[in-house]
């Protein structure tokens, strides 16, 4: 190719016309058509959505368990293992956090609370985040184990979700469940490998796994809420969930040469307000600045 | 080493030079030695001989090749480092499609591609020149001529 | 020259003669192609001084995005809102894939990844030294958006037609993201500006501590500038730094009365012999020292990518181990088969 068509192409580039040939560029880009928050917020402002409560206190549980794994993961960018895993790990905190706020602007809508309120101003015994996802990153193998146990918890659970008697629960899990999809596969491929690579990645794999295991019963608890969601079909009985999550989870760890780990599970609490010693600083953290200018718009 | 593999391989990727992938002397008949165009990583390093020792768990180069909508080719988008094939496609994924710019990716190992010499594209590509009655507009007198 | 080619080694006169003969024919084709303003690429001979250059600035440009993830890295999880955490961390991520792009250009030219990052943590490459000034407070990541992306987005946008062909088209995908990162940085004073008293003074303080600093993204002056002759001579760089500095202010002073900020330098006017825009003293001894390694926090950020590189030894261990054993089985597979 000679100089003059060499920049020609360039040009072509730089516009970044998605042209109907061959030739078209790899860099087109656009912002894509799925649900967004911003979507919710506009139905939830006009009155076209209202969460029942019990809803919106389930769409809580869920939206605190995605924010607070959000603020956890987004720790590593800049930090991972390797460059290209920078960017997966922030693939994966912005998709938490995009769920996250999906959840929260609806539950927020039965109580005339945005996002932000319910994020940057409720105190601690108000969030219902799980105590797995309130867990320390650690090292890689640590991250990959909660990662691990949180998405095939999420895959199963907004699977079902999908077909919840809550339209917009639904439409919700719906986006989120693809999602999650690769984040199990994210967290598959890490465990095989950690568990498969050298002794070293082994060990801590197995150790990863046992600092996480003890909290993966809270997350198929159920209690009076669960119950009447099941009864008025807005979510699945956990037991249902539980038993995929086993079989799948089994099957990745039987793959890397890896037990479940016999440890005792803890007995959570983090859907009563009862939390981790962890939840405290993660939501000074991320509440600092919003605290310091009440009402302030950013 | 012959050619092989996939013809829209371009010349630009980071292929090129590193990972030994050696340049295909194309018929040239210029004798290698005497040849000033493979300059390879030139006042840095001989080629196929890693500037400083890499560190033993260095990942692999990556080409990576992406369908922007289908209907279309892959092209090449650019490359990227990753432990074997699974995880090259995971991290293209994650790092060329961030804002909807495929719909399909190939991941190539950078060492499997074949490049043609820029040195001999003096007779690699010289036939074609001047042979213009390969195209339509070599037959003028047909011009006007509807549907044809 | 000689050394910058694989020729024949030295042995009889006249093979010499030869390899002379078309060392000066590459020269020319080289040169016929810098008048064509043609692109260079990979497989192209090209003069060491050239490729020399060309991966001292594309490996440079990689590490100032990847040291300049931090400053904002840190501001993700105290992020007043859940929108712009979002945002920042979209745009952080963002740094690290264009790193990564700029990476596989540098790769072109013959340098291991694992080389110049081992050259970044050990001290040895150099990086923008802006991001060596500290971000204390959340309106800086509002200039940090709105000024340094903006002076960088200026930077980059003509070295889209660079006549390397990789680095080119790195900055070509480069340009295309970023070109959200600023408007979120100028949203962000805008927003500052227009709440409570205590905010928009955040946001001019930020304002005040960037300017001079993103002023000198450009570079030193064009008298002081040696290098920068030869590069554009070579169409690696289109524009002088003067020229895109003065261009930057002309931008940045229109800009700041949409914000509703002020710009702390009371010399800027547009100077009409020239047609440019002239700015106040710019203090190119701070410059030089934070260049050198004496910068707030130099060592701070050299030691975050290092202690996260190192950290990181024992995972890609583990991967490349793994691949290793998996090819292995594959092949012991095979061999059954056969």
């Amino acid at each position: 190719m000679t100089g003059p068509s060499t920049s020609a192409a360039h040009e072509d580039v730089t516009t970044g016309v998605a042209g109907g040939d061959g030739n078209a560029s790899a860099t087109r880009i656009t912002p894509g058509n799925a649900l967004r928050p911003e979507d919710i917020a506009l139905e939830v402002r006009t009155g076209a959505i209202r969460p029942t409560d019990d809803a919106a206190e389930y769409a809580l549980r869920l939206g605190d368990d995605a924010l607070i794994l959000a603020q956890r993961l987004g720790h590593w960018i800049s930090r991972a293992p390797e460059l290209e895993e920078d960017v997966a790990l922030g693939n994966i905190a912005l998709d938490q956090l995009g769920h996250a706020r999906s959840f929260l602007t609806y539950a927020g809508g039965a109580w005339d609370k945005s996002e932000d309120n319910l994020a940057y101003v409720r105190r601690e015994h108000e969030f219902r985040s799980a105590h797995l996802v309130e867990q320390p990153n650690g090292d890689f193998a640590v991250t990959i184990a909660r990662q691990f146990l949180i998405s095939f918890y999420q895959y199963e659970l907004y699977r079902h979700l999908m077909g919840s008697t809550d339209a917009t629960v639904a439409a919700i899990a719906a986006k989120a469940v693809k999602e999650v999809d690769y984040h199990r596969d994210h967290s598959a491929q890490w465990v095989l490998r950690l568990g498969q690579g050298t002794d070293e990645s082994r060990r801590r794999m197995i150790h990863g796994l046992r600092l996480m295991w003890p909290y993966v019963n809270e997350l198929f608890d159920e209690d009076p809420l669960t119950l009447r969601l099941v009864a008025s079909g807005i979510t699945v009985a956990p037991a249902i969930i539980r038993e995929e999550f086993d079989r799948l989870t089994g099957q990745v760890l039987a793959d890397a040469d890896l037990e479940v780990p016999d440890v005792p599970a803890a007995p959570g609490g983090g859907r009563r307000g009862e939390h981790s010693e962890h939840l405290g600083y993660i939501l000074a953290e991320m509440q600092v600045l919003a605290r310091e200018h009440p009402g302030a718009n950013w | 080493m012959s050619p092989h593999g996939n013809p829209e391989v371009p010349a630009g990727a980071a292929a090129d030079v590193i990972r030994g992938a050696r340049q295909v002397p194309a018929g040239s008949r210029t004798p290698e030695p005497a040849d000033p165009a493979p300059t390879g990583p030139a006042p840095v390093q001989a080629p196929g001989s890693p500037a400083a020792a890499p560190e033993p768990a260095a990942w692999d180069l990556w080409e990576v090749f992406v369908r922007s909508n289908r209907g279309l080719s892959h092209v090449h988008a650019g490359s990227l480092h990753a432990p074997d094939a699974d995880m090259a496609l995971r991290n293209a994924r994650d790092l060329y499609t961030r804002r909807n710019e495929g719909v399909s990716i190939w991941v190539v190992p950078a060492e499997a591609i074949t490049t043609s010499d820029p040195g001999t594209k003096g007779a690699f590509f010289e036939s074609p020149q001047g042979k213009d009655y390969r195209h339509a507009t070599y037959y003028t007198k047909s011009e006007g001529v509807k549907h044809l | 020259m000689a050394q910058h080619t694989t020729l024949s080694p030295p042995a009889e006169s006249s093979l010499d003669a030869d390899a002379a003969g078309l060392l000066a024919d590459a020269q020319a084709e080289f040169d016929r192609m810098m008048a064509e303003d043609s692109r260079i690429e990979p497989r192209d001979w090209m003069p060491g001084a050239y490729r020399k250059t060309l991966l001292r600035q594309i490996s440079q440009h990689a590490h100032s995005e990847i040291i300049g993830m931090q400053p904002e890295a840190n501001w993700i999880s105290r992020a007043p809102s859940l929108k712009r955490k979002a945002v920042l961390m979209a745009k952080v991520q963002d740094e690290a894939g264009h790193g990564l792009y700029l990476y596989s250009a540098a790769e072109t030219l013959g340098q291991s990844r694992d080389t110049m990052m081992a050259d970044l943590i050990e001290g040895k490459a150099r990086y923008s030294s802006i991001f060596n000034y500290p971000a204390p407070t959340w309106a800086d990541m509002g200039a940090i958006g709105w000024m340094v992306d903006g002076a960088a987005i200026c930077n980059q946008v003509p070295l889209c037609r660079a006549s390397y062909g990789p680095y080119g088209r790195a900055m070509v995908r480069v340009c295309k993201e970023e070109s959200f990162h600023q408007r979120q940085g100028f949203e962000i004073l805008l927003e500052l500006s227009n709440g409570s008293p205590e905010q928009k003074a955040m946001a001019q303080d930020a304002v005040n501590r960037w300017y001079a600093p993103a002023l000198m993204m450009f570079g030193p002056p064009d008298d002081d500038s040696p290098n920068s002759k030869q590069s554009m001579a070579w169409n690696i760089k289109r524009f002088s730094n003067d020229e895109l500095r003065s261009r930057f202010v002309g931008m940045m002073v229109e800009q700041v009365k949409v914000i509703g900020l002020t710009l702390p330098d009371d010399e800027i006017r547009f100077d009409e012999d020239t047609r440019t825009w002239q700015h106040g003293p710019l203090d190119w001894g701070e410059f030089q020292e934070v260049l050198a390694g004496r910068g707030p926090c130099n060592a701070q950020r050299l030691e975050r990518r290092r202690q996260a590189h190192e950290d990181g030894a024992w995972v890609r261990e583990a991967a490349s181990a793994y691949a290793a054993k998996q090819r292995t089985k594959q092949m012991d597979e095979m061999d059954q088969v056969a």
